[in-house]
């Protein structure tokens, strides 16, 4: 989603900051930052003031550090600590990482909330990490210093030991207490980047090896004494509830707990199963014989909706953004004009670890485990559901097996259901477990889109006049983030990368029809991008190819002379491509796209032939610049794989299509992401050196591979592909 | 798949088709009953060809290097391939999902050695079409072909193979329903194959 | 319900379930192994991967009923393989991970692999991990960690 920065210019909220310093009765140093920070002023925000901090340094000379995200695959448990232990000047082999719980002092500094979207990680919590580390230094430090008798200023720190004059050295284990007892600076000075010791190295992740050893603990693979296990049967159609449920053969099933209806806050009434185990839940559920009532939802037919969306697209919206005259497009002949349809379907995000919650209710205290994007809205969503208040549960934060963006629900919809069900079993935890069916089918997809683009092309081969019509379902429309991300009736996330496009078009419209559809939808990773940049980028590609001229000299031509980091990755990804470029295979051809998203400038060139009537991605060669890339081996991990994710768009299955009210697809074969097979055989990243603020790598990657595929694909078919997923070639 | 030494039976089934075509030579003045027994074998032969050709046998017999699935028979999911000898490859065999009996409770078929016909065992061509009746006959009795099994091997194999067996209790699908049969049943398939192979495994002709 | 006597990992474990059960369920919660993970349960992904006799299995779709004796290994042993250890280490060498919830099965199935092509090629590779999803796309540093492996075990 895009990063809001409105909050910070809002008068009347004051920002207050300060650290919190506690020796623990088992000796170590605790140091709390506590930001009050809420994310509507509008909205008192009900804080809870944890026990542990950001750090603790054991006696045992580990350095325990918790990390104010969920990790779902990107990085962030190694990389925010990275920024801690730099400037702590603690040694990194002592550093372990945890997953810090729900609570106020994890928020996000610029969100407010507790959260991982936006691949605003890194970037909003830059700073924030950094200064913990200094503070904690200069702590050490001065406990040293205070020891020792001697001015600070003649001690120095390196790999978690103070040392000071006449060869004196102290561990930072040891010095610990004594460090908790003194006060907090305000303000420390941060190191030079020239000064960083871990920062911008690669560092292999801390997470690794037990990942790969079975050992690592996902949400899923929690297990608690007494615990049982819920499937839900969620309606077919949205919205629906049952009639009459038939349960006789399903609580027959040996193991099995209990057999009730549950409210759902977008999916009607489903009917809840809880048993001992996976496999009895699941005989059970397949048991259960349910009449549902369809009468008062409506049901989604994808058919239906492309007719009613292509029709919307051929009218104007509510208008995004207007500049200059769009009636130069009318005195523009045909013959240099573009006019062109693109269609976009559902997709779902399918994280590999199921969706998953488990909830321990005693009646005026609840204890949740899940791995949650979105742990100060889940939180405040549970206590909600059981009556309690945020600050009577205690929600810790599970290692995720991939989210992209699927768990960030500001319904927070699973975990009110596990609540639910958890209200019932009253004292004994339950594990609500979304099976891939339940996953596949259960909504909260990218929305389907349909663009109508008119370009009327100048003289000098450059777009004059550019009028864009997009229609898709608002995402944010009845959340907490529809005050500040819809204004005028259109939602950002549904323009972002056309509206505010860096390419220089002088009479330029952008304008929205969001339809109300019966399909839940939320953001799928790169959110407007992931349909937009393929417009854009393909249909300059068609420019660039009408004024024959190369895709790269187009794009310098056409953008913005301040859009200088989108420039510079054009010029290195030129730079690192040339020569492979130049000596194509047989059958091969190369295709280009550059996007700018989350504050990160991204080129990338495909390496593309045919195989078996489905495009063979032999080689990519991306370049970006994300500001400071804290951690560079991850940087390069996101974007290889993230451009291989970004490939699910083109799979041949890559779509969710509806029929009757509910999708079609209901499992990997039906809904198939990229295998091994599909996704490219190599793919070189190149970083553009920089210093300065980061910006987000998470979703950057996944908007540049299909349109580049799709240009290269030009080529070698002379087809334009103007809809997504690619069915034939 | 019979290799072994003829039996007592097979070796009455070849008196009989020598003696069959001894009656067919010597019997050039009774051309009525000859033609009878020719239509009557390949009649029979149409009965084992709708066999072959119906999807829980056509699915493993592929001209490529991929099997098929399902009543659409598409290609088989998952990336699943031939291998050089028919099981798949490490990692991704045939095994690797298919055990030696059907897996009703997850949906996955399954009979003792799971894998591919070998690619001269091909029913369809390389665009997964059905080859025709008389192709298909002709491939079966073409000599000049390697490993191809004599009339009483592929008695056998029609009556013993069990992943031929298997056909005939294809067990669950994972929605519960069950898997479509064959157009006989085992035993009519059976006999239609004997009535072939006694009268000499003729093949209709091309049109 | 019934009564099977598992060979896992080289431990004898005697579990009573449903003969239907599928041995993934059976690890995760009669056995408490939740290294083998559900990504699917129709044998689409590979999270389930274990090794039966030394045969990669897709555990979502084996009933235990259907096991017999064959004996039964998986990532948490596979460590103790040469070929695994193999594996694994280059896995966190090459910083293979990212969610990481699908590595279990791809580690299986690259063991397998190497374990029958000790120097395997592109194409094998394709082939025999062609059936493994990574929803996070890690493809590109699995394959450099197979042929890393493959060159450590030379």
């Amino acid at each position: 989603m895009s990063a809001s920065t409105r909050l910070h210019s809002d008068s009347g909220l004051s920002r207050r900051s300060f650290l919190r310093v506690s020796a623990t009765a088992a000796g170590g140093l605790i140091v709390s930052l506590y930001l009050d920070f809420p994310l509507l002023a509008q909205a008192p925000q009900t804080r809870t003031y944890p026990p542990d901090a950001f750090v603790h340094i054991q006696r045992d000379e580990k350095i325990v550090i918790q990390v104010n995200r969920l990790e779902f695959g990107q990085g962030v448990q190694t990389a925010l600590p990275m920024l801690l232990a730099d400037e702590m000047d603690a040694d990194w082999e002592q550093i372990v990482a945890e997953l810090a719980p729900a609570a106020d002092v994890y928020k996000d500094p610029v969100y407010g909330i507790q959260m991982v979207g936006g691949s605003g990680s890194i970037a909003h919590s830059f700073q924030q990490y950094r200064e913990l580390g200094a503070k904690i230094r200069a702590m050490l430090l001065a406990a040293a210093a205070q020891q020792w008798k001697v001015p600070a200023a003649q001690c120095r720190t390196e790999a978690s030991v103070v040392y000071g004059p006449g060869g004196r050295s102290a561990k930072y284990a040891d010095l610990a207490d004594t460090a908790a007892r003194l006060p907090v600076p305000e303000q420390v000075p941060l190191k030079n980047a020239s000064d960083f010791e871990r920062i911008g190295k690669g560092t292999r992740r801390l997470d690794s090896r037990p990942k790969c050893d079975g050992s690592l603990k996902f949400g899923l693979d929690l297990d608690l004494p007494g615990m049982k296990v819920a499937l839900a049967a969620h309606p077919p159609i949205f919205g629906a509830s049952p009639k009459s449920v038939d349960d006789k053969a399903a609580r027959s099933v040996l193991g099995v707990m209990d057999v009730f209806e549950i409210p759902t806050i977008s999916q009607g009434t489903a009917v809840a199963v809880v048993a001992d185990k996976f496999w009895t839940a699941k005989q059970a559920r397949d048991r259960l014989a349910i009449d549902w009532d369809f009468s008062r939802v409506e049901p989604a037919d994808t058919a239906q909706l492309w007719a009613k969306y292509k029709d919307l697209a051929g009218t104007p919206g509510n208008v995004a953004v207007t500049r200059g005259d769009l009636g130069v497009l009318d005195g523009i002949p045909t013959a240099n004009r573009i006019d062109a349809e693109y269609e976009f379907p559902y997709l779902a995000h399918s994280p590999m670890e199921p969706l998953n919650t488990t909830v321990h209710f005693d009646g005026d205290h609840a204890e949740v485990w899940a791995g949650s994007q979105f742990q100060t809205v889940d939180q405040i969503a549970i206590a909600d559901t059981l009556g309690l208040k945020p600050e009577q549960v205690s929600f810790h934060t599970e290692m995720a097996g991939g989210g992209f963006g699927r768990r960030a629900t500001p319904d927070s919809h699973v975990q009110r259901e596990a609540a639910a069900i958890a209200k019932r079993c009253k004292g004994i935890p339950v594990k609500l477990i979304w099976t891939r069916e339940d996953d596949v089918q259960g909504g909260y997809y990218r929305p389907m889109h349909a663009h109508r683009i008119e370009i009327g092309i100048g003289a000098d081969g450059m777009p004059l006049a550019w009028r864009h019509v997009i229609v898709g379902q608002s995402i944010v429309a009845g959340t907490a983030f529809a005050s500040f991300l819809i204004k005028n009736g259109v939602d950002e996330t549904a323009v972002e990368g056309v509206s505010d496009t860096p390419y220089e078009i002088p009479n330029f419209s952008v304008s929205a029809h969001h339809p109300t559809v019966n399909v839940p939808v939320l953001w799928w990773r790169s959110v407007g991008h992931s349909h937009t940049a393929f417009v854009m980028e393909t249909l300059i590609d068609d420019l660039a190819t009408r004024a024959t001229t190369d895709p790269f000299v187009y794009r310098r031509k056409l953008l913005k002379s301040d859009a200088k980091r989108l420039r510079g990755v054009i010029d290195l990804v030129d730079e690192q491509s040339v020569t492979w470029r130049n000596h194509l295979a047989e059958g091969h051809a190369f295709g280009v796209a550059c996007h700018e998203s989350f504050g990160t400038s991204v080129g990338c060139v495909a390496d593309v032939s045919i195989e078996n009537k489905r495009p063979k991605i032999h080689r990519v060669t991306v370049a970006l610049d994300c500001g400071t890339a804290v951690n560079p081996l991850t940087v390069e991990s996101q974007f290889q794989a993230g451009v291989s994710f970004g490939v699910s768009q083109l799979m041949a299955k890559g779509a969710i299509t509806f029929k009757n009210g509910h999708a079609q697809q209901n499992n990997f074969d039906g809904y198939t992401p990229p295998y091994i097979v599909d996704a490219p055989v190599a793919v070189d990243v190149h970083i553009v050196p920089r210093t300065g603020e980061p910006s987000g790598c998470g979703e950057p990657p996944v908007p540049v591979i299909s349109p580049a595929v799709v240009n290269a694909l030009f080529r070698l078919t002379g087809k334009r592909y103007r809809g997504l997923p690619l069915l034939s070639l | 798949m019979g290799h072994s030494g003829t039996t007592l039976r097979s070796s009455a089934v070849l008196i009989l088709i020598a003696s069959s075509s001894a009656l067919s030579l010597a019997q050039n003045t009774s051309p009525k009953a000859a033609s009878t027994t020719r239509e009557a074998a390949l009649a029979a032969w149409q009965q084992v060809y709708s066999v072959l050709t119906s999807p829980r046998c056509i699915n493993c017999h592929t001209a490529t290097n991929y099997p098929q699935q399902g009543d659409d028979r598409h290609p088989h999911l998952f990336n699943v391939v031939r291998g050089p000898e028919g099981k798949g490859v490490a990692g991704l065999n045939c095994a690797t999902c298919h055990q030696s009996a059907n897996a009703d409770s997850t949906g996955v078929p399954g009979a003792h050695n799971w894998h591919l016909a070998p690619l001269s065992r091909k029913w369809q061509d390389t665009n997964d079409n059905i080859l025709s009746s008389p192709d298909v006959c002709r491939s079966l009795t073409d000599p000049s072909k390697n490993g191809i099994l004599d009339g009483p091997g592929i008695l056998r194999h029609h009556e013993e193979e069990p992943l031929v067996l298997w056909a005939f209790h294809p067990g669950r699908r994972r929605d519960g329903t069950e898997r479509s049969l064959p157009p006989l049943t085992h035993e009519q398939f059976v006999a239609a194959t004997r009535l072939w192979i006694e009268a000499g495994m003729p093949c209709p002709q091309n049109f | 319900m019934q009564a099977f006597r598992l060979m896992v990992n080289g431990q004898a474990r005697v579990v009573t379930v449903d003969p239907g059960t599928p041995l993934l369920w059976v690890l995760r919660e009669d056995l408490k192994m939740t290294g083998t993970k559900y990504g699917c349960g129709i044998s689409a992904c590979g999270a389930c991967t274990v090794h039966l006799a030394g045969v990669a299995a897709r555990s979502c779709v084996v009933p235990v009923s259907l096991i017999g004796d064959r004996p039964i290994v998986t990532i948490e042993g596979i460590g103790q393989d040469r070929v695994g250890r193999a594996i694994q280490d280059a896995w966190v060498a090459e910083d293979v991970v990212q969610c990481g919830y699908c590595q279990s099965g791809q580690i299986m199935s690259a063991v397998a692999l190497l374990k029958s092509r000790r120097t395997p090629t592109d194409a094998d590779i394709e082939q025999s991990m062609g059936g493994n999803i990574c929803r996070c796309g890690t493809y590109v540093r699995i394959r450099k960690a197979i042929k890393a492996a493959s060159q450590q075990l030379a």
